[in-house]
């Protein structure tokens, strides 16, 4: 006989409201469910409410983590449309703040992994590891999250030239400290224990779920947009695209680590290639059409689609975050693990709830009938009914 | 001062509350519990039930959802307790507050002690905010 176990929507392990049911019998998983729309906002609505410029300051706020992406991503969508080239400084630019964002990230991630498996040690030094990186930030940007950083045509504010050195030792020591982590983790039997051979994901399955990110690439799917469709100045570095054939949790983890190493060996090569000039092409109008823009955010591929009709707002914002596509390959992992492995197994796509809650109502035919303004049309068209039928 | 304000002074159990916010106030509360800032050097601990909680940390713009889960929080929550608002969202709704399916702020569904200001507030702003209610309890 099998028992419902009910978790959320406020708990310790992760910082968001959800609710997950887990179908257990005894102590293996059956099955599991999640129930989101808790940190819902209406951001679509809200960004079409807004110009171009305030727009990027609300796509930020989309997720905390994230923020440099998600903007990142809408003025590309704005780029395109108006084909604007950007300058070479400015690209550099963009691409420092957003690979620092890669490291908070992801020592984030390691952080939070130790702490549900119970070694609070791993979490005090993750998160004393990523200090730095935000001190950083906040030396270029000004703050330590919410950077303000990318606006349509290049950045905000440039960076006079004291500011680096110290950023360049800083991630000498954070790559040091990011190896020391790896060996630490990589030899302790009790982590391997709990990281190795739970929650597989398969390549077919990964393929079919359409995962993304380092989900994807922890199951050997090589895929990254960085390489494939490149953006800012990644083209003009040389890193390589992380991917671990196994699928499980260990995968997952080892994919981050390392990504991280690559990450400081991208910044420290923008640094030393940084080149001189404006940081700005002027703007003066977004044409009528539409554009997109896609890039890697530490979780995956972030995509934002934008309509312009010659204003100065948009008459339509599509965001899509990689936790939404990620969100669905619980089911494949958590079958026939055990309740204790679940949590983990939650974690393991780093998820991010918040960038993921857009309204899509779905009928059971599967066809999407529904977001935000069709709702709103559907209900005026309802006060229109009762008012001639009344 | 009576007994349970008095327990109050010595050693604050704080229980982290996510109505609805964007990750970025939730992860500088976590980042006060980080070597660097230590939060318990002031006897303040981040417990994972509400039962043992004295202080609730809310975040975020409340959306229509969490509504009644916010307050179902509130009400667990042994009295006397303490709620303190952290960012923008929890304070007044922020860049969120036309939007529509924004049902808050905090302070509309239950009594808000103390609110920390900014979009994220610092990690130091936090502190300094559970340090300046301590004085006043």
């Amino acid at each position: 006989m099998s028992t419902t176990i009910p978790i959320g929507p406020f708990h310790p392990v992760l910082e968001e409201p959800e609710y997950i049911t887990l179908q257990v019998e005894g102590e293996t998983v059956l099955s599991a469910d999640i129930e989101l729309g808790r940190i819902h906002r209406g951001m679509e609505l809200l960004a079409e409410e807004k110009t171009f410029d305030q727009d990027v300051f609300l796509v930020e706020r989309i997720c905390g983590i994230c923020s440099a992406s998600h903007s990142w991503a809408a003025t590309l969508a704005m780029e395109d449309i108006g084909g604007i080239t950007i300058p070479d400084r400015a690209r550099y630019l963009r691409t420092i703040v957003h690979e620092l964002e890669r490291l908070h990230s992801h020592m984030l991630w390691v952080g939070l992994a130790g702490h549900i498996i119970g070694y609070w040690t791993v979490f005090m030094w993750g998160w004393k590891y990523r200090e730095p990186v935000l001190d950083a930030l906040e030396a270029i940007t000004g703050n330590r999250n919410n950077y303000a950083w990318y606006c349509p045509g290049g950045v905000r504010r440039d960076v006079p030239d004291e500011v680096w050195p110290p950023v360049l030792k800083s991630m000498d020591e954070f790559a040091e400290k990011t190896n020391l982590l790896i060996g630490a983790i990589l030899n302790d039997p009790v982590i391997l224990g709990r990281l190795k051979g739970v929650g597989i994901l398969t390549k077919e399955d990964a393929i079919a779920y359409g995962t993304l990110g380092p989900t994807a690439r922890g199951s050997g799917v090589d895929i990254d947009v960085r390489r494939d469709e490149s953006y800012g100045a990644y083209d003009e570095v040389d890193w390589k695209v992380i991917t671990q054939p196994d699928g499980d949790c260990l995968a997952v983890a080892v994919v981050r680590l390392l990504e991280m190493i690559e990450a400081t060996k991208i910044i420290k090569q923008c640094i030393k290639n940084l080149p001189k000039g404006e940081i700005r092409s002027e703007v003066r109008e977004i044409p009528r059409g539409e554009g997109i823009g896609h890039i890697e955010a530490p979780r995956g591929e972030s995509f934002h689609f934008i309509r312009s009709n010659g204003t100065n707002m948009p008459v339509r914002h599509k965001m899509r975050a990689p936790t939404f596509l990620n969100i669905p390959s619980y089911r494949p992992r958590v079958k026939g693990e055990t309740i204790s492995d679940a949590t983990l197994i939650f974690a393991v796509i780093d998820p991010c709830y918040s960038c993921t809650e857009r309204m899509a109502a779905v009928d059971p035919g599967g066809k999407r009938i529904a977001n935000g303004h069709d709702l709103i049309k559907l209900s005026h068209e309802k006060t229109e009914w009762l008012k001639k039928n009344l | 001062m009576d007994l349970t304000k008095w327990g109050f002074k010595k050693s604050l159990w704080v229980f982290h509350l996510n109505a609805g916010a964007c990750n970025n106030c939730d992860i500088e509360v976590l980042d006060c519990l980080c070597p660097k800032f230590d939060i318990e050097r002031f006897g303040m601990k981040l417990v994972g039930s509400l039962k043992h909680a004295d202080v609730l940390l809310v975040s975020g713009s409340v959306p229509r959802k969490v509504v009644p889960d916010l307050i179902e929080a509130y009400e667990q929550v042994p009295q006397p307790a303490v709620v303190i608002a952290i960012g923008a969202c929890a304070c007044t709704g922020g860049i969120f507050k036309d939007g529509y399916n924004f049902a808050g702020p905090v302070d509309k569904h239950v009594p808000v002690a103390a609110y920390v200001p900014g979009c994220p507030p610092r990690p130091e702003a936090i502190i300094g905010a559970v340090v300046k209610l301590l004085g006043t309890l």
